[in-house]
């Protein structure tokens, strides 16, 4: 275990001194695609550090996502910078704790559409609140943000993200998640306070989620309810997550990037099949992966060891 | 054998059909690519220009760039290219395109443009559709001096951007404008006591409907014309028989919708099946497609909407007919963005050709200062704008003229009132 | 006032109407279809195109509609989906690889209906003429789909509550593995009722496609739709999404008569939420856990 744990932070250690030369590159192209290569990841492993050990499906990854884009839009011109980001990720922390309060007692496939439900109804009062209150839609934010400054910005909060998830597996709110997930009964009767122990990992995950979308805004422009809640964006962060492992906190990651890479090439070569090839490589990696890219990972040393895995659903 | 041993051994079957299947799938995506990357690979020794865009394929603006933006580029293209392509000098050279899909996303359409530009090394880039996405690319163009002509963006922002981005070129005109042809229209048909002074406004909970809106509310005001109903709908609205009821139990003389396609064609039909026939009925985008004229054929007579073009003019007429031929299943285009499109491109080959090197800074300045004969007549820019649009069309007769600004060269004087409803 | 109930009523009864598949599906057949709302845009453009080319009134066209999506979704789950269902250890697992599964569904569909009909809208106009009905003027289109509804879903619920069949569908859907105990192939009953729901939104497709604009890239907004009325109701409780339905519905027309309509949207999902705080297996449905 602890071989494995060396192995895998020299990984992480290498992998985050190449990313430290990208900016030097110089080419505005490679820099856009780490940006998006690191936006899902943290967005991703945000997702699986809330998802994975509780198992309940997010599906309010925009809405958290679209809060801090709009932070941005509203305040990113009046404010400095770094109190933007600070009020963004207070109103995601926020709205997290709320809804979490509300919603955690609901299971299965309910929290699923209530968080979709919940991203909708925040879209629509946005859209209500600018139309009638502000009386325009579709806001313009100039400021002085380059390409990578949001490139630096990003990889600090992913560096940020692995090393929360890494501090919370070895902490008791970490330990208690893991009870949860395995049974939520039998934490309450080891006198686990379940919501609690819910809560704030639902609200750590949306202040990250948040927190990413206040960074990419500057690069847009213009920003309207249906660029900041592209309800895409949920949709995308939970594929990769599952696909990656969700049980893991490097499992995201090894969705994140093969698919943002993979929807890359496939729009770049195939523009007008792109979505048949992409419906037809997500069949084969359903079929052909049931445990996500980092079960393959399992696998293999599982079977050095001679032992078997106990499925655990992502 | 027992019943579940045979399910078994039917499923075992079942799942080696399917693995096979996904194999012979997998070897046919790995072909394919193969062979688009040799293509490729071929395509790089000629000499072109390499032109680019990423346009919406998928998502929600998918509806929009079908109709009006990508037939034209796919016509400009291939009639370019049968020509032997752009003059640079005293030789052709053809077009090469390169095309992503945005998704109908911003950060998908600004990471395409990145892309077109540092790894394709395009020459020109052709813009995305929709105000939000021209918006959204407009900063990565500037920076790096690529002409942006945007002919499906309608912002009230356009002359502030124009100066803070030389390079964009704002093609559709601002909403205020709009606003102002609109009540202009409206206030001269009063003065003629065509049309009583009630008027009943809808527009679409998007940037489109509220530009507008908020635009015509003051004109409206000022010119002393009574706003009877002035609300908004979210898009996504499924059904807008309310809306259209209560309007019509307020019997306004005018009835003013800045919708999109689908809010349009619902508009129209529950106003038809209603009975509420107002003196001038206008809705937003939608009107001016082909396709409100094949559904609502008779009843389109009088009917107002944003756009219009001059459908006398032989040009245009030579236009739609280039158009029928070279889109899938003969598709007629819109009659307002789709030749402003056009025309775009016209411009830009013209720009290209006056220069006649690759040389963007050149260009950019060409269409900054340059005169351009196209399909829509004779364009000059001001301050990277057009002086000329169409602000309201009216089918006629079935096809859609625009009738304000009154002073356009081709426009047509305004059926009012709308004559009533037939039954289809 | 007549008039807004009636129109809520309409639209309540299309929400109905294009849940009620996703109910069987997810309900009885556990699978969370996400490419759901595809098929009933896939069935549109069947009726478009029978409507257009061949002059085949779409009432005509659900006769041919109907059976093949039946055949169509019977294949699909026996080919793409019994793996799945094999191979899940339980019902979460289940949930997340029909997630998945279904997701690359939904592109593929969409995508082969873009390479053939483009990205473009369509319509077309079938009944759209006025009747009068209770004093009030509304479409015909509009109120044969209600009627329709109402006979579907009348059907459908003493079908599953006064037959042999219906009652094996009810069972699998509270315990697929108690279903089994007392003899009822569940596979099979499975598959016949997953096959049932693609009928029924193909049946809603056609319907909806007479009096909606719609395009290739239109069919998740009925996904949710249908998803948002199916959790409301409770899964897999006919009932339950009937009144789901009207409820959205009837909120959405009256919101939009009497209160703003820019607001309707914003008070369905309200509606929804709070209909899940309340009671979160939802208005039927029966509690979990």
């Amino acid at each position: 275990m602890s071989a494995r744990s060396a192995i895998l932070g020299a990984l992480a250690l290498a992998a985050l001194a190449l990313l430290t030369f990208v900016p030097r590159l110089g080419n505005p192209y490679y820099l856009a695609l780490a940006i998006s290569l690191l936006q899902y990841t943290v967005l991703a492993t945000a997702w699986g550090m809330f998802s994975g050990p509780t198992r309940y499906v997010s599906l309010a990854t925009t809405a958290f996502f679209g809060v801090g884009a709009y932070t941005v839009a509203v305040l990113g011109e009046v404010l400095p910078w770094p109190l933007v980001l600070l009020i963004a990720a207070a109103l995601g922390a926020i709205l997290a704790a709320l809804v979490g309060l509300s919603t955690l007692r609901l299971s299965g496939v309910y929290f699923v559409i209530f968080t979709f439900g919940l991203t909708e109804l925040i879209r629509q009062l946005v859209v209500w609140f600018e139309v009638n209150k502000s009386r325009v839609l579709g806001r313009y934010v100039f400021v002085d943000i380059t390409q990578s400054d949001i490139y630096w910005q990003l990889l600090l909060l992913t560096v940020a993200v692995f090393l929360l998830g890494w501090l919370i597996a070895r902490s008791r709110l970490g330990f208690a998640l893991r009870v949860i997930g395995e049974d939520e009964t039998v934490a309450k009767h080891c006198g686990i306070d379940t919501t609690f122990a819910k809560v704030a990992l639902f609200a750590i995950s949306a202040t990250i989620m948040t927190l990413v979308g206040a960074i990419m805004a500057p690069r847009w422009t213009y920003i309207e309810p249906s660029i900041a809640f592209n309800s895409m964006i949920s949709f995308q962060v939970l594929i990769m997550a599952l696909l990656g492992g969700a049980h893991r906190l490097w499992g995201p990651v090894l969705g994140a990037v093969p698919l943002t890479l993979l929807f890359e090439l496939l729009s770049a070569r195939f523009p007008n099949t792109f979505t048949i090839i992409l419906g037809c490589i997500f069949l084969l990696i359903v079929y052909l992966l049931p445990r996500g890219v980092a079960g393959l990972f399992e696998k293999l040393p599982a079977k050095l060891r001679g032992e078997n895995i106990k499925r655990v659903a992502a | 054998m027992s019943a579940s041993q045979w399910r078994r051994s039917k499923h075992i079957r079942e799942e080696n059909m399917t693995t096979f299947l996904t194999r012979r799938a997998a070897l046919l995506v790995a072909a394919t690519c193969a062979a688009t990357l040799g293509l490729s690979a071929i395509a790089e020794a000629q000499s072109s220009i390499k032109i680019g865009y990423a346009i919406s394929r998928t998502g929600p603006n998918t509806g929009g760039a079908a109709v009006t933006t990508i037939p034209n580029y796919d016509l400009w293209v291939k009639e370019v290219n049968a020509a032997g392509g752009i003059k640079l000098g005293d030789k052709r050279v053809p077009i090469e395109v390169v095309q992503y899909d945005d998704r109908s996303n911003a950060e998908e359409a600004v990471r395409a443009l990145e892309r077109l530009i540092n790894q394709d090394k395009v020459d020109f880039i052709l813009p995305p559709w929709g105000t939000g996405l021209n918006l959204a690319v407009g900063p990565t163009l500037n920076r790096e001096g690529y002409p942006h002509l945007a002919a499906t963006a309608v912002t009230d922002r356009a002359p502030e951007l124009a100066k803070r981005w030389p390079n964009s070129f704002w093609l559709l005109g601002t909403s205020a404008d709009a606003a102002k042809s609109l009540v202009e229209l409206l206030s001269k048909l009063r003065d003629e006591k065509k049309i009583g002074d009630t008027v009943a406004m809808v527009s679409i909970a998007d940037g489109f409907g509220i530009d507008l809106s908020s635009a015509a509310r003051p004109a409206l005001t000022n010119a002393k014309f009574k706003l009877a109903y002035d609300k908004s709908y979210p898009i996504g609205t499924q059904d807008l028989a309310p809306i259209v009821n209560e309007i019509k139990a307020l019997n306004p003389d005018v009835f003013i919708a800045f919708s999109y396609p689908p809010d349009t064609l619902a508009l129209t039909e529950q106003a038809r099946i209603t009975g509420f026939n107002p003196k001038v009925f206008y809705t937003g985008v939608g009107t001016a497609f082909p396709l409100y004229r094949a559904k609502f054929a008779k009843n389109t007579e009088g009917v107002m909407g944003i756009g219009g073009w001059s459908g006398d003019s032989p040009a245009i007429k030579d236009y739609l007919a280039r158009h029928k031929a070279s889109a899938a299943n003969g598709a007629e285009p819109d009659r307002w963005a789709s030749a402003v499109t056009y025309a775009s491109l016209q411009m830009l080959q013209q720009a290209i050709e006056r220069v006649g090197k690759i040389d963007r800074a050149a260009v950019i300045k060409d269409l900054q200062t340059g005169s351009f004969d196209t399909v829509i007549g004779k364009v000059k820019l001001e301050n990277n704008m057009p002086t000329r649009f169409w602000w309201v069309g009216q089918w006629q007769n079935g096809e859609f003229y625009g009738i304000a600004p009154a002073k356009n060269e081709g426009a047509r004087t305004a059926i009012v009132p709308k004559p009533a409803w037939v039954a289809p | 006032m007549t008039n807004a109930i009636l129109t809520g009523l309409m639209l309540g009864g299309m929400y109905a109407l294009i849940a009620m598949g996703l109910t069987l599906q997810y309900g009885v057949a556990r699978i969370m279809n996400l490419s759901y709302g595809e098929f009933l845009i896939a069935a549109a453009f069947a009726s478009h195109w029978l409507f257009t080319g061949w002059a085949i009134s779409p009432f005509v066209g659900l006769a041919l509609v109907v059976p093949l999506a039946f055949a169509l979704n019977f294949a699909i789950y026996k080919v793409l989906l019994t793996p799945l269902v094999r191979r899940a250890p339980n019902r979460d697992a289940l949930e997340v690889d029909s997630i998945l599964a279904t997701f690359g569904l939904t592109f593929v569909i969409q995508g082969s209906m873009l390479a053939m009909f483009g990205g473009a809208y369509y319509s077309y106009s079938y009944l759209a003429f006025p009747v009068q009905f209770v004093g009030e003027t509304v479409a015909a289109n509009r109120l044969a789909a209600l009627g329709i509804t109402i006979v579907v879903g009348l059907v459908l619920y003493l079908a599953l509550t006064r037959t042999r069949a219906g009652t094996a569908i009810r069972a699998v859907a509270v315990d697929p593995f108690a279903a089994q105990l007392v003899a009822i192939n569940v596979p099979q009953a499975s598959a016949l009722t997953f096959a049932l729901g693609g009928a029924l939104v193909a049946a809603a497709g056609v319907l909806v496609s007479t009096f909606l604009t719609f395009s290739a890239s239109s069919g998740v907004v009925f996904t949710m739709k249908a998803l948002i009325v199916v959790v409301m109701g409770g899964v897999g409780n006919m009932l339950g999404c009937l009144v789901a339905g009207l409820a959205l519905g009837l909120s959405e027309a009256l919101v939009a008569s009497y209160v703003d309509p820019g607001l309707t949207l914003a008070v369905n999902f309200a509606l929804f939420l709070a209909v899940l705080l309340v009671k979160p297996a939802g208005l039927f449905g029966r509690a979990t856990r």
